[in-house]
């Protein structure tokens, strides 16, 4: 009687608990269970204010907010790195070192003054990279600019400290670029223990040679040398990076004429078919150039009719010379669409990349450059070659790539309007200053949706898509990433073809009577937090909270990946050791998709849970006899993959005892 | 008393301040902000023209609607209005938070107009009157092709305005001058590329005007 009894009470405390756990919760803000986003959404409306905005978030909590330190206050913040325990933040008027041991309360182990923009950092072992592009970056640190057009006091390229001692950094060396840095983007070459390399992206203006020798403005076929299209690699001893230098200018932009879209709008394709059908229907002329159907004017026709009448000596053209020209028509259109460009046109291809994302571990890279998403073959490291390219017929020109972690997808972002500028008002597309996904298969990049943070932003907060990296969730394509005073968004692209919000933080405008300076530049996951850089708030670091979307396991999962160092556009290989929240995470994950009967997940998270309580030879065999009894339901599960997925992280859990 | 001599005194400051707007030897007034390198006349005057530069482009890009644009013309253009509409009230606050005087940034355009001296030869690449009643009389594949040819021409014109900038002592060195001359290039060589391939694309034309 009494065990019945326990059971009862135990069954009726558990039922509550689950009732409590999926209980919707619609408090602005709030983090109820519920897979539904609060609506309205808490980011419309939010009160305005430099320190004091209005806050919403949604499946995430603000750990610690920091203000920048004195030097750097109401100078802008840019993009950050990662250094063991300590987050380094460029701002324009250098970078600050904030060691982040207490995520709650970040402290400031230095703030090293070296203007430049837009000082983009990145680290490697011991040595801290920093990016500067504008005309006003000098040699000497100095902050009152340079003044002439050519002078040897200007810093435009790669600034390099030893930071043997993260609080003294020594400047000991400059690479000076043709157009400065943008960004730049550090690559470990697995065949090259000796050197790292740099891949620097210069998109302003081509300085001239009399401030750095070699540097030409002029197109390549005015001058083979021209400092257009190409990228710069720089090589770096790492015995003696005082010795960095330019190695190769690969001229990845090589041959790029039509640009292989992704597709027309399918809104214009079916317009442009209507169009061409009622134009036939009028006794119109039509033709189909790049999957498009064009209807032809009379000043085309008419004369071809007249010759066509002509050539067997008629006047005027008659229905059998009508009926002629509609079957020469197809082959006539492809004869002349292959026509040349007209003469003295600029030679194609975009001239420069905003930005390259490397994935050395596979040996690829994604290259925002122009009008063209780019692939990379970066197996011999100083010459990447191009293997792909994409563009948009949107018109999108993006800024950076991101990969997920299986290199099975690339992500494009359009910073459209260069990220001063508010493009999320309720009139803009939600095709522009957006993401856009492809699958990448052998190379063949292969467009599949796009992705813009959904919360209308106000006419006063700058917003676009920009810098962001993945959070290492086992099993899923999630990302995080800053949408300048659109806040920060947290987006599920497992399923490339539907792109979903499952988190999110922005605060209000810093003024709500004029466009201001603020909002997030990048944030990154790093070892269990996520960390923005508020170009004018400071520092803000944030943490998952669960929900319905992302479960305790799937955090503590992603948080048991420990990283040395982190630049986000040089993508490390994510690897998860067993654990217990590794399988629970997947476990999770086929109760959220249906992926498994919902009894046969039961049964497993019971046999889990009772497995943690056990020890040694006892529980080894209970994970194994689980993984194998999963093993049996894979074939007949909704997600087979996963389930063995799941099996397996159960045996190799098991081998850890 | 006091009133009057205000009154003087904000006269002289106004033209001080279009003294400056208008050209003065770079060599003369800059204004500093922190110790941030300073703006220059040249950056001012590059603000202030390519206003009406880009005023030009939003006006010529927003008669793709009616003037039977193609579907992917539409589209540029529709984001070109958005885009460079955009830029001029980023122009138009960068010029008013320095003082300078800020232009209305729009084209004024009718047909038959005789603009005598003011035929815009003013900014590089700008359309003359005689272009802008061309592209205006035009519709459908014409359109598509006048304009492409025209706002390539116009696009041009923006990256001499830029190179100049970049050329002249001490100018293009303030941040949001930098940053704003350093997009333009960079969106509008883009759209040069991108507008060139698709001139390319067009059916060709008839038997001409």
């Amino acid at each position: 009687m009494a065990p019945a009894t326990v059971l009862r009470g135990r069954a009726f405390v558990l039922g509550l608990l689950a009732l409590a756990a999926c209980s919707k919760s619609t408090s602005p803000g709030g983090s109820g269970m519920s897979s539904v986003a609060p609506k309205p959404d808490p980011r419309v409306g939010l009160k305005a204010g430099m320190w004091d905005a209005g806050q919403a978030s949604w499946n995430l909590r603000m750990v610690s907010t920091t203000p920048p330190s004195e030097k750097f206050a109401g100078v802008t913040n840019s993009d950050i790195s990662f250094l063991r325990n300590y987050a380094i933040q460029g701002n324009y008027n250098g970078f600050q070192v904030w060691d982040i041991s207490n995520p709650a309360k970040p402290t400031l182990t230095l703030g090293f003054l070296c203007p430049a923009s837009q000082s983009d950092v990145s680290v490697y072992k011991n040595l801290l990279f920093v990016s500067g592009e504008g005309n006003s970056g000098r040699v000497d640190c100095g902050g009152q600019g340079v003044g002439d057009t050519v002078s040897a006091d200007r810093l435009r390229g790669i600034r390099i400290f030893d930071a043997t001692d993260i609080a003294n950094p020594k400047y000991i060396a400059n690479v000076q670029t043709c157009r400065g840095s943008h960004t730049h983007t550090v690559v470990e070459d697995p065949r090259d223990k000796e050197n790292v390399y740099i891949y620097v992206s210069g998109s302003a203006g081509v300085r001239s040679p009399n401030e750095l020798p070699g540097c030409s403005r002029l197109a390549p076929d005015k001058d083979p040398n021209s400092s257009l299209f190409r990228i710069e690699v720089i090589k770096v001893p790492l015995a003696n990076p005082a010795e960095a230098k330019i190695v190769t200018s690969p001229r990845i932009f090589q041959d790029l004429t039509a640009p292989p879209e992704h597709g027309e709008n399918p809104v214009d394709v079916a317009e442009s078919k209507k169009a061409a059908a009622e134009a036939r229907a009028k006794g119109g002329y039509t033709a189909e150039i790049q999957g498009q159907e064009y209807v032809l004017p009379p000043q085309m026709i008419d004369p071809m009719l007249d010759s066509i009448a002509k050539s067997h000596g008629g006047t005027k053209p008659n229905g059998a010379d009508s009926a002629a020209l509609r079957t020469a028509l197809p082959a006539m259109i492809q004869a002349r669409f292959g026509a040349p460009p007209a003469p003295g046109a600029v030679r194609p291809g975009p001239t420069q990349c905003h930005d390259i994302t490397v994935y050395p571990a596979i040996a690829l890279a994604g290259g925002a450059c122009g009008g063209y998403g780019l692939l990379l073959d970066i197996k011999d490291t100083p010459n990447p070659k191009r293997i792909g390219a994409v563009a948009d017929s949107n018109f999108s020109y993006w800024h950076s790539a991101t990969f997920n972690n299986d290199g099975t997808k690339i992500l494009f972002s359009d910073e459209w309007g260069g990220g001063g500028q508010p493009k999320c008002r309720t009139i803009d597309k939600p095709e522009w200053g957006a993401d856009a996904i492809f699958t990448l298969v052998d190379g063949k990049m292969v467009f599949q949706s796009y992705y813009k943070m959904p919360a209308p932003q106000t006419k006063f907060e700058n917003c676009v898509a920009h810098n962001g990296s993945l959070i290492p969730i086992p099993g899923r394509d999630v990302m995080v990433q800053a949408w300048y005073q659109g806040g920060i968004s947290v987006f599920d692209w497992t399923d490339p073809k539907k792109p979903t919000e499952i988190a999110f933080y922005d605060r209000g405008p810093v003024d709500s009577t004029k466009m201001g300076n603020g909002g997030s530049w990048s944030v990154y996951w790093y070892n269990g937090y996520m960390i923005s850089s508020e170009i004018s708030r400071g520092l803000d670091i944030f943490e998952l909270t669960p929900s319905a979307w992302i479960s305790q396991n799937e955090i503590d999962a992603a948080k048991s990946v420990h990283l040395d160092y982190f630049n986000a556009q040089d993508q490390p290989k994510i690897t998860w050791a067993p654990s217990y929240a590794l399988s629970g995470a997947y476990l999770d994950q086929l109760a959220r998709s249906g992926g498994l009967s919902s009894s046969r997940v039961a049964d497993a998270q019971k046999a889990l849970a009772d497995s943690k309580l056990m020890v040694g030879g006892a529980q080894k065999n209970a994970l194994l006899s689980l993984s194998k009894s999963l093993e049996a339901d894979a074939s007949g599960a909704k997600d087979p993959a996963k389930v063995k997925t799941l099996a397996n992280s159960l045996k190799d859990l098991a081998a850890q005892n | 008393m006091k009133t009057a001599i205000q009154h003087t005194l904000r006269a002289v400051l106004a033209g001080l301040a279009i003294a400056a707007g208008r050209g003065a030897p770079a060599a003369a007034q800059s204004v500093a902000s922190n110790t941030h390198p300073p703006y220059t006349p040249a950056d001012a005057q590059f603000m202030t023209g390519m206003i009406g530069h880009h005023a030009q482009a939003v006006l010529i890009a927003g008669w793709a609607p009616t003037h039977g644009a193609s579907p992917s013309i539409l589209l540029l253009c529709e984001r070109i209005v958005a885009g460079q509409g955009d830029e001029i009230d980023l122009m138009k606050r960068w010029l008013s938070d320095f003082g300078e005087p800020v232009p209305e940034g729009k084209a004024h355009y009718m047909s038959g107009m005789d603009m005598g001296d003011m035929d815009h030869g003013g900014m590089p690449g700008m359309l003359s009157q005689a272009q802008l009643e061309q592209l205006d009389a035009a519709r459908g594949p014409e359109f598509d092709r006048l304009f492409l040819t025209f706002m390539i021409q116009h696009h041009k014109g923006a990256i001499v305005m830029v190179d100049k900038l970049f050329g002249t002592q001490g100018a293009g060195e303030e941040e949001r001058s930098f940053r704003f001359a350093s997009d333009v290039y960079a969106d509008q060589t883009t759209e040069i590329d991108r507008m060139q391939k698709m001139l390319a694309a067009l059916p060709p034309s008839g038997s001409g005007q």
